[in-house]
């Protein structure tokens, strides 16, 4: 079955592109509006990857940067969820690719200043393959809040950034994952971006006893929807939409 | 009674932050990590057709240069086949037609080696004009950008193009054409992206 086009996207449900909360909106967000475009060959194609492009141990920043015999410092968490479209249908095979602060809120980029200490054995990377159902999982630390210069007082929530490619370019999608209970997530410019609270419950990880492992790693479960698109109603096929 | 819809909705969109490299190239952000990182490589060694380079800049409101930017290129090959199982045709072996493309963080240039890209046949018997598409992520940007980099060497099938010929105001057409410049033999184009002004690039909602 050929699928149609991608449904229109949702942009009361994603962020305008200017925010002027979030103050580095101000400068870089588009003023006139967007050309609204049929999704053509160039947008329903999108890059394609295998298990030859990555390495197993890549979805595991406990290990994955590592000194033998040590590693990363932190509350050790799992983060896995699936990823899905709009008709709920699981996206198998696609890129997930994630990065984040270490444990006491410091980033390893040559621009992070912060002074918290960087994690010797914390690289705060990591990318998976969802399987033939859309799972996916990653082992990590859960990560430090840290202080941003937005206002003089700003705090980012706990979060990993997350990076997701479906099948599509016109699904290309990058967000942040925030935790269940962090205090600081109605605080956050950056989340009040999104205008419908809604949505922003959308990007809330829940915390997920069933996926702990005993004595050992705490768990949170967040599943990442993409665009979805119709099927094509044909004249010889009147079942298929 | 009442008709339950139950679509899911797409997950929202937060900006990438300053500190994209780290997942996506971390080699930029100073420490590598990865047998290989993605990529790199947007056409292999072995594609056919023309090797061209690309060039530009990021320009915000202010009219500096974006330092933190990151890009991602989606092409057809030289015969206007995109590698992906939902574009019949074969490409080379090796070729991808995607690539990610970071700023230098001291002058905000960035820059990208690949094939010029072959007319793209639709389902629906149009051509679209030789073109690149482009995804752009940054701090401040809270919903990634799409736009297209058409060829300023391509002017009959640009005249042509469906996409083009949908921006009603022709001056803004001009924020999509990347000019051409031959330096030391090589063909290079020139492809500026603005984020606001008069000249502001024209992006897409797809």
């Amino acid at each position: 079955m050929k699928p149609g086009p991608f449904y229109q996207r949702d942009r009361e449900w994603h962020p305008p592109a200017l925010t002027p909360d979030y103050k580095t909106s101000v400068a870089r967000s588009t003023q006139y509006s967007l050309i609204s475009l049929e999704t053509t060959v160039s947008e329903i194609t999108g890059p394609v990857f295998g298990h030859n492009d990555i390495d197993p141990l890549d979805k595991d920043l406990i290990q994955n940067y590592a000194k033998p015999g040590e590693s990363a410092i932190g509350e050790r968490i799992i983060l896995h969820g699936r990823v899905l479209d709009e008709n709920a249908r699981p996206i198998p095979n696609t890129l997930v690719e994630i990065w984040q602060a270490n444990a006491g809120g410091r980033y390893r980029h040559r621009k992070d200043t912060y002074l918290a200490p960087i994690d010797p054995n914390f690289g705060g990377c990591g990318r998976t393959l969802t399987d033939e159902n859309g799972y996916y999982y990653f082992r990590t630390v859960k990560p430090g809040a840290y202080p941003w210069r937005n206002w003089v007082n700003s705090w980012r929530p706990a979060h990993v950034h997350m990076s997701i490619f479906g099948t599509a370019f016109a699904q290309r999608l990058i967000t942040q994952c925030y935790f269940e209970g962090d205090p600081l997530i109605p605080k956050c410019p950056i989340v009040n971006t999104i205008p419908d609270p809604e949505a922003i419950q959308q990007l809330i990880a829940r915390l997920d006893m069933n996926a702990t492992i005993p004595l050992d790693t705490i768990a949170y479960k967040f599943d990442i929807v993409l665009r979805g698109r119709r099927s094509t109603l044909f004249e010889n096929r009147m079942e298929g939409n | 009674m009442r008709q339950q819809l139950n679509y899911l909705k797409e997950t929202p969109s937060q900006t990438a932050g300053p500190y994209v490299h780290i997942g996506l190239a971390p080699g930029a952000a100073g420490f590598e990590i990865y047998r290989q990182e993605l990529g790199w490589d947007i056409a292999g060694p072995n594609a056919r057709g023309e090797r061209i380079r690309v060039e530009g800049r990021v320009i915000d409101g202010m009219d500096s240069p974006i330092k933190d930017v990151l890009l991602e290129a989606w092409q057809a090959n030289a015969d206007g086949i995109y590698a992906h199982p939902e574009h019949q045709g074969e490409v080379e072996e090796g070729f991808r037609g995607w690539g990610r493309v970071i700023t230098d963080f001291e002058t905000g240039d960035w820059g990208f080696d690949t094939v010029k890209p072959g007319p793209v046949k639709t389902p629906d018997g149009k051509v679209a004009a030789p073109h690149i598409s482009l995804w752009i992520v940054a701090r401040g940007i809270n919903v990634g950008l799409q736009t297209r980099l058409y060829f300023e060497d391509e002017h009959q099938a640009n005249a042509a193009d469906p996409v083009l010929n949908l921006i009603e105001w022709e001056r803004r057409r001009q924020t999509l054409i990347a000019r051409k410049e031959t330096r030391d033999g090589q063909t290079v184009y020139r492809f500026d992206i603005k984020l606001q002004g008069q000249d502001e690039t024209v992006f897409f909602d797809i």
